[in-house]
């Protein structure tokens, strides 16, 4: 592995004037599925918004060979960077055609000049079903389910290098989440870098290749996901309630 | 009244309809994506009738009347992303008030600019080739023209809905309705989003001022007069959706038709002009819409879009300095009559000033404390004048009573108002507080007979001994000091705790047991009936009282005065006052291109402190601290 496809170093970030990330460092490796892990409030969702250049922030961040820090969030979006918030923020009066349409982006390749995975809205609905059955469907009429699988469907249109993927397990029926797990094996074996946030070690288990474990904004503990499941210490002094 | 008659009017609303549709459908599309209020969009819209006029004037003939009016659009159009790029990008992160503030300063410019360019005179553009006949309708005579445009608003409706359906620009347009921030991190440019959805706005104004050019002459009053009606199409329409905008237009046009059908009615013991009525009705049909679905007829609530703004300071009670220097400045104000003999102008000027600093003070209890941003302090100011003047003409009031007298009129209407105004927030309120105001000048306007309509109340002398400019400054700095300690002790009451509770989490505020609506209505009458002391004094002060002194810029000169000072202080508005009065009596006196000077010091204020100036500050001793804290 020659550069990471994303490396973040000292990492800041601020809500208004409240300090939220202190000091966060990380990389996600090409093709790789790391997981960002720790309880609510411990700086997650801000991570991945800071990385889009949705809240304020200060630090390194290279993302695909570029410097991403003084990009406004489209200039992000259309490196490549996709992002998948955890309210999903699905087009609620748009269809689910028109949901994808908003995330079209052209097809890009890997800084080494190899192409990424181009996506249509025939291959995403063969990689949910569900959403094939109601392409004219409005957003607002759709299962919190559906809407998860619109939302990442929407990012894929991006064919983006790497999906930021927040709490995809939150919220959804036990069969979802499932769904949820194999997409993200499915979108690893295409080649795409994923960054999941989770709190929840059993979803995480079933796809993550790495850990990062977050508590008040900075890392505490990183390493294997096969080590984290060995690690109850850890597991009851940063995960479980 | 007879049916024909009325059918008539009613036909002939549907051709007024068809001009309030495409400035209120431009104003809903630019707010939907971009959550700016444009005030300009009336400037826009007046401009399309002053440029379609030249054109047809300098090129003749069908071509320069028809080719004039599509080159008009598209002029306008290139303004509208001018303005866009020029101005409003550098403001879609400050405070909507700021943004209200800053279109409302284009207004004055482009007024100025149109003064300039074109003169005073209303120009009258030509007949529209083609179309120049009548057609007999109701045994009475239609020009052609009206017809055209009763058929060109439904077409252009079509259009729209079908561009915004069936294209990427539509698809991108609704989805930035919903949601921009997330439309940018799927990797769309929203500054070209903003900027093509402003100018299409513009464009849409620029077509419909065009389109009048053959019916209505170009008016320089028009920008303010219709973007009124705009405003009220637009709410009562909803917000974003251009569907609304002409199913309102039709309704407000229509009910004007009405009021005008209706003409004079004999109600045995009066005779009541309802065609007098056509200004109020608008605002009562806006009213009732707002009471009764607050999101417009077809209107949705929007989501919030606004980025996590920088926590308010507390406000903090006096310190020894300021109060001594407060001492200090009321011992000067009190010496200020011992040098009314080599300056006598200088007690009259004191006496505005202190004037409008009650003013300033009673708007700023409410937009800062409370959180409202009324757009329309000038009616409570008008109440006060026009209760004073009126009981003191008509009930043969004395003087001091009647000016005990104006603070309470404006508590009734501020009450009466206030109550519907609390149901509201943000951009709506600020609408729905204008709104009012027009009411009330609509109301002394129409009025003659009891208000003296555009003539005014004359003849309000001040009683002996407060006749004398000196006895008259000295009242007004009473009433001036009194207001200010009174709105102050309400602040650090808990009455002023719970407003601004209220104000910076209404749930959390309920929740602990705070009637919010309750404590918000209170602070408006509060600050209206204070307002109304502002009003009493004016009219006794210039000795009359006319519409004019009560329009829609006596409550912007309002509202930047209080950003002048500074919304985040309670010193703020006293000083915003002063300063603002005094440079209106000196600098704008100078010119008669006044409001534009005005437009610009606006859009420098907005410009260069788009925090304002006190959240400039206390971000600047922030960031210093920040620095300083860092280097320990």
């Amino acid at each position: 592995m020659s550069e990471a496809m994303l490396s973040v170093d000292g990492l800041q970030a601020w809500y208004g004037a409240a300090q939220i990330l202190h000091d966060v460092s990380f990389n996600v490796g090409r093709g790789e599925v790391v997981a960002l892990m720790g309880r609510n409030g411990a700086g997650k969702t801000t991570t991945m918004k800071a990385l889009m250049g949705l809240v304020s922030r200060r630090g390194a961040l290279r993302f695909n060979g570029v410097e991403i820090a003084g990009l406004r969030p489209f200039e992000i979006a259309r490196l490549g960077l996709g992002f998948t918030p955890e309210d999903r923020r699905i087009f609620s009066e748009l269809t689910v055609l028109e949901n994808l349409d908003i995330g079209r982006q052209p097809p890009r390749r890997f800084a080494d000049g190899a192409a990424a995975p181009v996506w249509t809205p025939e291959r995403l609905f063969a990689l949910f079903p569900n959403l094939g059955e109601m392409p004219n469907r409005p957003g607002g009429r759709m299962s919190g389910g559906e809407q998860q699988m619109l939302t990442v469907a929407r990012t894929l249109m991006g064919n983006p290098l790497l999906v930021l993927l927040d709490e995809p397990s939150e919220g959804v029926a036990p069969l979802i989440v499932e769904q949820m797990a194999n997409t993200i094996i499915e979108l690893k074996k295409e080649g795409l870098s994923i960054l999941l946030s989770e709190q929840n070690i059993h979803f995480a288990r079933l796809v993550s290749d790495r850990v990062y474990v977050l508590e008040k904004g900075e890392i505490h503990w990183q390493g294997t996901m096969a080590e984290l499941a060995g690690n109850l210490e850890v597991q009851r002094a940063y995960l479980t309630v | 009244m007879t049916l024909s008659a009325f059918l008539f009017q009613a036909i002939n609303g549907l051709s007024t309809a068809s001009g309030l549709f495409f400035i209120a459908a431009g104003l809903s599309l630019i707010f939907g994506v971009t959550r700016i209020v444009n005030i300009a969009h009336g400037s826009l819209y007046m401009l399309g009738t002053y440029i379609a006029y030249s054109l047809a004037m300098k090129i003749g003939g069908a071509v320069g009347f028809w080719g004039g009016i599509v080159l008009t659009a598209l002029i306008v159009g290139a303004i509208g992303a001018l303005i866009e790029v020029v101005l409003l990008r550098r403001i879609y992160r400050a405070p909507e008030l700021f943004q209200l503030l800053a279109t409302f300063a284009l207004v004055l410019v482009i007024n100025d600019a149109t003064l300039w360019l074109w003169g005073p005179e209303d120009l009258l553009g030509p007949r529209a080739p083609g179309l120049a006949g009548a057609v007999e309708i109701f045994g009475r005579r239609l020009p052609s023209y009206d017809l055209f445009l009763i058929v060109i608003a439904p077409a252009a409706l079509i259009v729209l809905h079908f561009a915004l359906a069936k294209t990427r620009f539509g698809r991108l347009m609704r989805a930035a309705t919903q949601d921009r921030e997330m439309v940018g991190a799927l990797g769309v440019n929203q500054a070209v989003l903003f900027t093509s959805v402003f100018a299409l706005g513009a464009m849409l104004a620029g077509l419909g001022g065009a389109l009048q050019v053959a019916r209505e002459p170009a008016n320089l009053a028009t920008d303010l007069a219709v973007i009124g009606d705009a405003f009220v199409v637009v709410v009562v329409g909803g917000m974003g959706s251009i569907s609304g905008a002409y199913l309102a237009a039709i309704i407000i046009a229509e009910v004007k038709a009405l009021c005008i059908a209706i003409g004079v009615v004999d109600l045995g013991f009066m005779s009541v002009n309802f065609s007098k009525f056509t200004l109020v009705a608008e605002f009562i049909v806006m009213a009732i819409v707002l009471i009764a679905r607050p999101y417009g007829l077809l209107g949705k609530p929007q989501g919030n879009v606004r980025s996590v703004a920088e926590p308010e300071n507390p406000i903090r009670p006096a310190t020894p300095m300021l109060k001594m220097l407060g001492a200090v400045i009321l011992v000067l104000l009190l010496a200020l009559p011992l040098m009314a003999q080599t300056s006598p102008y200088l007690l009259v000027l004191g006496t505005d000033v202190l004037i409008a600093v009650i003013f300033a003070t009673s708007l700023h209890f409410i937009m800062g404390p409370g959180g409202m941003h009324s757009f329309g302090h000038a009616a409570y100011f008008g109440l006060g004048a026009y209760g004073a003047a009126l009981l003191m003409k008509l009930a043969g009031l004395p003087m001091l009573a009647a000016l005990l007298a104006a603070p309470l009129v404006a508590l009734i209407g501020a009450l009466l108002f206030g109550w519907f105004a609390v149901r509201l927030s943000g951009v709506y309120l600020a609408m729905l507080t204008l709104a009012f105001a027009q009411i009330v000048w609509a109301l002394v306007f129409q009025w003659e007979g009891f208000t003296g309509g555009s003539n005014g109340v004359i003849g309000v002398w001040p009683a002996a001994p407060f006749d004398k400019s000196g006895a008259y400054f000295l009242l007004a700095l009473a009433c001036a000091v009194a207001a200010i300690l009174l709105l102050r002790r309400f602040l650090f009451a808990p009455f002023g705790y719970a407003m601004r509770a209220g104000r910076d989490s209404p749930l959390r505020a309920e929740a602990i047991g705070i009637d919010v609506k309750r404590i918000h209505w209170l602070g408006f009458a509060i600050a209206g009936c204070v307002c109304g002391i502002a009003g009493g004094l004016f009219a006794f002060a210039k000795g009359s009282i006319s519409p004019e002194a009560i329009s829609v810029t006596r409550s912007i000169d309002g509202l930047v005065m209080v950003l002048l000072g500074g919304i985040q202080t309670l010193v703020g508005p006293v000083v915003g006052a002063s300063v603002y009065a005094v440079l209106q009596d000196t600098v704008m006196r100078q010119t008669e291109y006044w409001r534009a000077l005005l437009g610009v010091i606006i859009l420098v204020l907005v410009l260069a402190f788009p925090q304002g100036i006190a959240g400039a500050l206390s971000s600047l001793t922030r960031k210093l601290g920040r620095k300083s804290g860092g280097a320990a």
